[in-house]
């Protein structure tokens, strides 16, 4: 290898994207020339020297707090927020909104299970605690380490179960907030892929089957037994979702 | 908070060159991040995340500010070879960080943004060139001119006789 050749690949090589071969050549090369091999160390001096942390600009905590307040801003509290101005629009509008009214209290009569706007939230819910940095309150995969975690935190003491040998490992919960109140939200991974388990009292004390809805490329399985209501989201497949589900309703609950 | 937030701000900071626009172009792209957060098909969502925010700057800058002017640079490669000739007192003065900080910021920012991408961020230049929309040559060719124009800015800043 002469000069012509070993100079372009002195920067490829400092950032690692050579293969092992040209990596050997340039090497012997090195030892032959002092010219090149002072330009190797040249690069990997500038190299260095660009990684220093102070040239790094970490995020003002004025930006943290804007984008914090956009990101738990959902949709719905948009809407309500635009929902007067409606009225004195023209009469066209005024009859947009007692249809757009007509449709909320609907929602509101339906089984939990067919409400649009929860499931909506539980979707907004899983995208930010993929988003952000809250997906996990408590780190664990031992669901007795998880489940008295929220002790003292909720109402009510969520059953909580690992799926280990079904691969879905548990991976921790957090505290969460759907539908006006504090929830359990378990954490479960399929590969790379994460599932959000919420888990809240049931309003109504007959179990229903399971109902699943897909929303912005995200499947949602949601069921009740005597005591919880579930809903998972995720963006797995629906089979192996409703794998996960099944798996969970039909676990042994802990002792 | 957003994991990747910082990685966002800093790109923007680079770019922009100030904290107000780049703390408005981050904002932008957080926002713009959430909104299409179900288009995300990728593992990397750093990267997902740092192209929304060069998407969103340059978009910014047509509204903003007249384009950089970047074609001063765009063909001279030979005029920066005596940068070799000296390395050793680029090496040895690298410790100083506001003379980096200015020859970075005086890159042309096609040349800046890959820099900051490849030595802060530490993607590969595959990822690079899929980030920023370019083949994988430009993403070589850019390195190494700008690799070459920083060496050569910092042998400028040091006088001889620093010194080490």
């Amino acid at each position: 290898m002469n000069c012509e050749h070993a100079k372009p690949l002195i920067g490829p090589s400092a950032d690692g994207e050579l293969d092992a071969s040209a990596v050997l050549d340039l090497e012997k090369h090195f030892h032959g020339c002092p010219a090149c091999a002072l330009e190797w160390r040249n690069a990997r001096g500038l190299k260095k020297a660009l990684k220093q942390s102070s040239l790094f600009f970490a995020a003002p905590k004025e930006l943290r707090r804007r984008v914090k307040a956009d990101l738990h801003l959902p949709s719905e509290t948009r809407f309500q927020r635009h929902f007067p101005n409606w009225n004195w629009l023209a009469p066209a509008s005024v009859g947009a909104a007692i249809a757009c009214l007509a449709m909320l209290m609907t929602a509101a009569f339906t089984r939990p299970a067919a409400q649009p706007r929860l499931a909506q939230d539980i979707v907004s819910s899983h995208v930010r605690s993929l988003m952000a940095n809250h997906m996990l309150d408590v780190v664990s995969a031992d669901q007795h380490t998880v489940k008295p975690w929220f002790n003292g935190k909720l109402d009510f003491s969520p059953p909580v179960r690992n799926l280990a040998g079904q691969e879905f490992p548990l991976i921790g919960g957090r505290l969460d907030y759907l539908g006006g109140r504090s929830v359990a939200a378990l954490v479960f991974q399929r590969h790379k892929h994460v599932i959000n388990l919420f888990i809240w009292p049931a309003k109504e004390k007959d179990s229903k089957p399971a109902s699943i809805a897909r929303i912005q490329g995200y499947n949602l399985v949601g069921w009740s037994d005597a005591e919880m209501t579930f809903w998972a989201v995720s963006d797995l497949n629906e089979s192996e979702l409703t794998e996960f589900v099944q798996d969970y309703a039909t676990a042994a609950p802990p002792k | 908070m957003l994991p990747h937030l910082d990685a966002a701000y800093n790109l923007a900071r680079w770019l922009a060159g100030n904290d107000p626009d780049a703390q408005d172009v981050a904002q932008e792209a957080c926002l713009r991040a959430f909104k299409f957060f179900g288009s995300f098909r990728g593992e990397n969502a750093r990267a997902w995340l740092l192209a929304i925010v060069r998407n969103t700057f340059y978009d910014w800058l047509q509204k903003n500010r007249p384009p950089e002017i970047s074609g001063e640079f765009g063909d001279e490669p030979a005029a920066v070879e005596d940068a070799s000739a000296n390395p050793e007192t680029v090496i040895l003065r690298l410790a100083d960080v506001e003379a980096i900080r200015v020859a970075i910021g005086e890159l042309p920012v096609e040349f800046r943004e890959i820099v900051i991408l490849r030595e802060m961020e530490g993607f590969s230049y595959k990822e690079i060139a899929e980030l920023a929309e370019v083949p994988i040559g430009t993403v070589m060719s850019r390195l190494a001119r700008a690799r070459k124009l920083l060496q050569k800015r910092l042998a400028a800043a040091f006088k001889p006789g620093d010194p080490r």
